[in-house]
């Protein structure tokens, strides 16, 4: 084919897709203008109160005719004893519940120990320090029970998720049917803000660690099931040759060939459940799950900020420790011995860890300190750090800058804009932003847009989804402030990219409710702390995709930059930034993603959006206005990741960079 | 089954890569190219091949890249599902055999090697030796047994308990050379296998291998993309392109008697001197005096007596019995370059 022929009918459609994006775009104004001039209908501003079809009724009968006609409710209690079975020794392994087998709580001295022996086996020193810190530090900081409530719980939840994962990842793999049904139901997964899962969770599953666990599991799946196909798909033709030779069966290929062929990507799926699992059983104390999240709610709740910055740290450090070691897992390689190294030389880790965590059990025999710390034993300094805090804030200079960067924004720039955005016209707010997706993607996106907006509208929470929409983009508009230059910045040099990119890491690791407690140290129960909480959320894969792509760029490119007499600023401008730009934006996207996950927590903090209403619905049993509000926020979430990954595809293999 | 019936025979072989390849095989114009095909929508990757292969033989297929000698190798341990034709493996048409006894077959008759070793990176070279037995379901200890054997004779005694990361190109390939010989298969395929070393070491590889040969004395189908490997090795040599075979003959024939102008191209800048035997040469009627040389020996070996002798016919033999009698002025012709 020639190159004409492809180019020429291309650049036609896309004239006539950017005249129709235009159209989109000019009509919006239209209606707007009329709207503000006060011509256009009512029921051309607002969809009627009558007009809102009842989606919530319908639901609950749809839920309740597969919940107890259908008999799914007594199918999922069923399974609620076995799960509680297992959590119930896992429980009392961790923390000692009163349940079988009756013999723990281990003491936190043994568990330290063995978390050391792990992370030297995977890691080394470092590792060791790390792994063995986090349990001492918990421990002697008085969270010991509390952490181990939430331990128990991702001690099942984790290997569920993974098995679940893997088994539907790999079936995916092999039946291009189940690929197919698969593929859409987890981006909605993905984008389904984690309340939804909670209430259904709760219905099914009893009040409490089930229903935590449920929750947990589910929203870990997803990831599983990607790397899992992803890994199948990646195992190199000969391998798979080189087994089929071998005479291997079917099932034999499975065992012995792919799944550990596909080690890697197995085991990065690994490190993300286990993360994704910490990030959600933190969140279940909203539906009344005890342990960390509980604790961090109630001490926050109460604004103790002290103890709440200690929780945070004691979350902090295990998510780090769990990340860091489950990631050196994944870079493990097999090493042979040399022939005749006796046994205990094999072994050696494995037996160091057994005897150290026997003797460990034996000692706090002795000693009760080193099973357990008790009432006032711990050295927890939640007061003088509250003070601390507190005097910090009422420090002259912060206490006008808090104060000041409140009223600023609140009145000169959020409000402002948040009423303007309310004022536009349902209709007229649907055609935007299917010109938004128009002129980045392209008709498919479009009529997507179109339909998931219309949906939204329809819902009856227009005003809700609105304003859940203007945290999130001033939001992210805010983070890309402050993120984008940070990161052109460190990508100058190789030193400073590398410390911002570790930081990033580490900071993607953390739990997202962690994310509140400087928000609120700041700031005080007020909007401006959700707006700052989601902007630290944010910033972080802003900065992160942003150097990534700069550093991306060839450097043939740049050096022809430089051999053209093209100032810094000029490199900058017309070479590095276009070239980082589709990476960038798929860091932009998940800003955004990240940002609808984190404005709906931070309905805890008190909002006007769909995230409230959401939890509200946590106390009661309304399962479909639950799920109307959610699948509302997953169908705003996903017109801009169809768009804007469309975009960055796009752009990509224009740029030939794929 | 006869002594001297092919080991692997092959009528007609087709395969064709597309949406509808049967299809579109069935209703194809006869005499279509390889460039009509594709124009349809279709890649011929093994375009009418019909080929033996005889038991002791070592049939080399030599091709450019994309030239579909992957193709037909994978073809005959069906590996891929061919098209159209029929290819039968010691009698049996392959095509027509269920899964289970195809993966005996595999099990019992066939070892193959791959240019990117295709090594399991999780198990030791001795787990990779032993895993086509362990697919088989042979005890612990047999298979242990046998695999020790196999690494010793492919010369990696001492590094059983590596790890193939923790090995050479060459040493990965030592094991994926033991591997396919694990079971003592029947039929040896290689495809590329030294394509992938550096040059040094694929000389080694190839002594070695050729070392293998005279004790294993096993049917080898063997691919290449390098002309001097395909001449150093073969027996015969079937050279390919689009899909088909252009040439199928002994390495002499076709430096001699090069069948298209594409085959010729090849040979152009071959030392023939180095390739063509006295046994090729000799013409059968003719007789000649003192002497014979052996059959096997190369233009190139008689060099020196060529230039000194002055005999215009001389004797030829094979082992002990008279084959006939070269001219001496064709061998000095092909010592000169001259074009015959």
């Amino acid at each position: 084919m020639s190159v004409e022929a492809t180019t020429l009918p291309a650049s036609a459609r896309a004239l006539s897709g950017r005249q129709i994006a235009w159209g989109l775009f000019g009509a919006a104004v239209v209606l707007t203008l009329l709207q503000y001039a006060g011509l256009l209908p009512a029921w051309l501003h607002r969809l009627p109160e009558a007009a809102v079809p009842n989606f919530a009724l319908w639901l609950d009968t749809i839920f309740n005719f597969i919940k107890d006609d259908l008999g799914l409710l007594a199918l999922t209690r069923f399974l609620t004893d076995g799960l509680e079975w297992l959590l119930d020794f896992s429980a009392n392994i961790l923390f000692g519940k009163r349940r079988f087998p009756n013999i723990g709580p281990v003491p936190w001295t043994a568990v330290a120990a063995v978390a050391a022996v792990i992370g030297y086996y995977l890691g080394g020193w470092k590792l060791a320090v790390l792994g063995g810190g986090t349990m001492v530090w918990t421990a002697l900081i008085g969270q010991w029970k509390i952490a181990m409530q939430t331990m128990s719980v991702l001690a099942i939840a984790a290997p569920l998720a993974f098995m679940i994962g893997l088994s539907l990842g790999v079936a995916a793999w092999k039946y291009p049917w189940v690929d197919r049904v698969i593929k859409p139901v987890l981006s909605v997964l993905q984008t389904l803000p984690f309340f939804t899962y909670l209430l259904p969770a709760v219905i099914f599953f009893k009040v409490g660690p089930t229903a935590g666990a449920v929750a947990t599991t589910i929203y870990a799946i997803p990831p599983m099931i990607l790397m899992t196909t992803l890994g199948l798909k990646k195992v190199s033709p000969e391998v798979i040759e080189a087994g089929k030779m071998s005479g291997c069966t079917k099932g034999q290929m499975l065992r012995h060939v792919y799944i550990p062929s596909a080690r890697t990507e197995i085991l990065v799926g690994v490190n993300q459940v286990i993360m994704l699992c910490l990030a959600m059983v933190v969140l279940t104390a909203f539906i009344g799950m005890p342990g960390l999240g509980a604790k961090l709610l109630a001490m926050m709740g109460s604004f103790k900020l002290g103890r709440s910055f200690e929780i945070g740290v004691t979350i902090v450090l295990l998510a780090v420790m769990l990340d860091r070691m489950s990631k050196a897992w994944v870079i493990k390689q097999p090493k042979h011995f040399e022939r005749g190294t006796p046994f205990w030389k094999r072994h050696a880790m494995l037996l160091l860890g057994i005897a150290l965590f026997v003797g460990f059990m034996l000692v706090s025999l002795a000693v009760p300190f080193f099973a357990e710390v008790g009432r006032g034993q711990d050295f927890s300094q939640g007061k003088e750090l509250d003070n601390l805090i507190k005097g910090f804030l009422n420090i002259e200079v912060v206490k006008a800058t808090t104060g000041f960067l409140r009223a600023f924004l609140n009145v000169q720039v959020l409000i402002p804009f948040r009423n303007f955005m309310l004022s536009i016209p349902t209709p007229a707010f649907i055609l935007l932003i299917a010109a938004f997706a128009y002129s980045l993607a392209g008709r498919r996106e479009a009529i997507f847009a179109l339909v998931f907006f219309s949906l939204v509208a329809l819902s009856g929470w227009w005003d809700r989804a609105v304003i859940t929409l203007y945290s999130v983009i001033s939001a992210v508009s805010l983070a890309a402030l402050i993120g984008l230059p940070i990161g052109i910045l460190a990508s100058r040099t190789e030193k400073w990219s590398q410390r911002v990119l570790l930081i990033c890491d580490t900071a993607q690791t953390f739990p997202s409710f962690v994310y509140l407690i400087p928000a609120i140290m700041l700031f005080g129960i007020t909007d401006i702390a959700v707006i700052f909480s989601i902007l630290i959320f944010a910033m972080v894969p802003l900065t992160r995709y942003t150097i990534e792509g700069l550093r991306t760029v060839p450097p043939e490119m740049t050096e022809a930059a430089d051999m053209s007499g093209a100032t810094r600023m000029q490199k900058l401008w017309s070479v590095q930034l276009p070239l980082a730009l589709p990476t960038m934006a798929v860091g932009f996207n998940q800003a955004i993603m990240f940002a609808f996950f984190m404005v709906i927590i931070a309905a805890f903090i008190g909002t006007q959006d769909l995230g409230q209403e959401l939890q509200r619905t946590l106390a009661g049993t309304d399962l479909g206005k639950n799920f109307v509000l959610g699948i509302c926020v997953s169908l705003m979430a996903l017109t801009f990741d169809l768009t804007i990954m469309k975009w960055a595809a796009d752009k990509k293999r224009v740029l030939g960079l794929e | 089954m006869s002594a001297d019936a092919p080991v692997i025979s092959c009528q007609n072989v087709w395969k064709v890569f597309g949406p509808d390849p049967k299809g579109f095989l069935n209703n194809m114009p006869a005499g279509m190219s390889f460039d009509e095909i594709r124009e349809a929508g279709y890649i011929a990757g093994v375009k009418d091949v019909s080929i033996d292969v005889h038991k002791g033989e070592m049939l080399v297929i030599m091709g450019l890249s994309g030239s579909g000698k992957s193709t037909l190798v994978r073809c005959f341990s069906r590996l891929h599902d061919i098209t159209g034709g029929t290819i039968t493996v010691e009698g049996q048409d392959i095509m027509s055999l269920t899964e289970k006894d195809l993966i005996e077959l595999r099990r019992s008759k066939m070892g193959m090697v791959f240019q990117s070793f295709g090594l399991l990176p999780h198990r030791t070279v001795l787990e990779n030796v032993a895993f086509p037995l362990e697919m088989r379901g042979q005890d612990k200890h047999t298979r242990r047994e046998r695999a020790l054997e196999v690494v010793k004779l492919v010369g990696l005694e001492g590094r059983e308990d590596y790890f193939p990361r923790e090995l050479s190109g060459g040493q990965q390939q030592r094991v994926g050379i033991a591997r396919s010989l694990a079971i003592e298969p029947d039929i040896w395929f290689l495809d590329e296998p030294f394509s992938a070393l550096d040059p040094l070491i694929r000389k080694e590889m190839q002594d070695e291998f050729l070392r293998l040969q005279q004790m294993l004395n096993k049917t080898i189908v063997f691919i290449t993309h390098d002309f001097d490997e395909a001449l150093r090795l073969a027996d015969r040599i079937a050279i390919m392109k689009d899909g088909a075979v252009e040439q199928c003959d002994t390495p002499d024939q076709i430096v001699l008697h090069p069948a298209t102008e594409y085959v010729r191209k090849f040979t152009e800048d071959i030392d023939k001197a180095r390739v063509v035997h006295a046994g090729v040469l000799a013409q059968k009627d003719a007789t000649g005096e003192g002497a014979p040389l052996d059959a096997m020996t190369t233009v190139h070996d008689m060099a020196r007596m060529l230039v000194n002798d002055t005999r215009d016919m001389i004797p030829v033999k094979r082992g002990d019995a008279l084959i006939g009698a070269m001219p001496r002025k064709d061998a000095l012709d092909i010592l000169l370059g001259a074009e015959t």
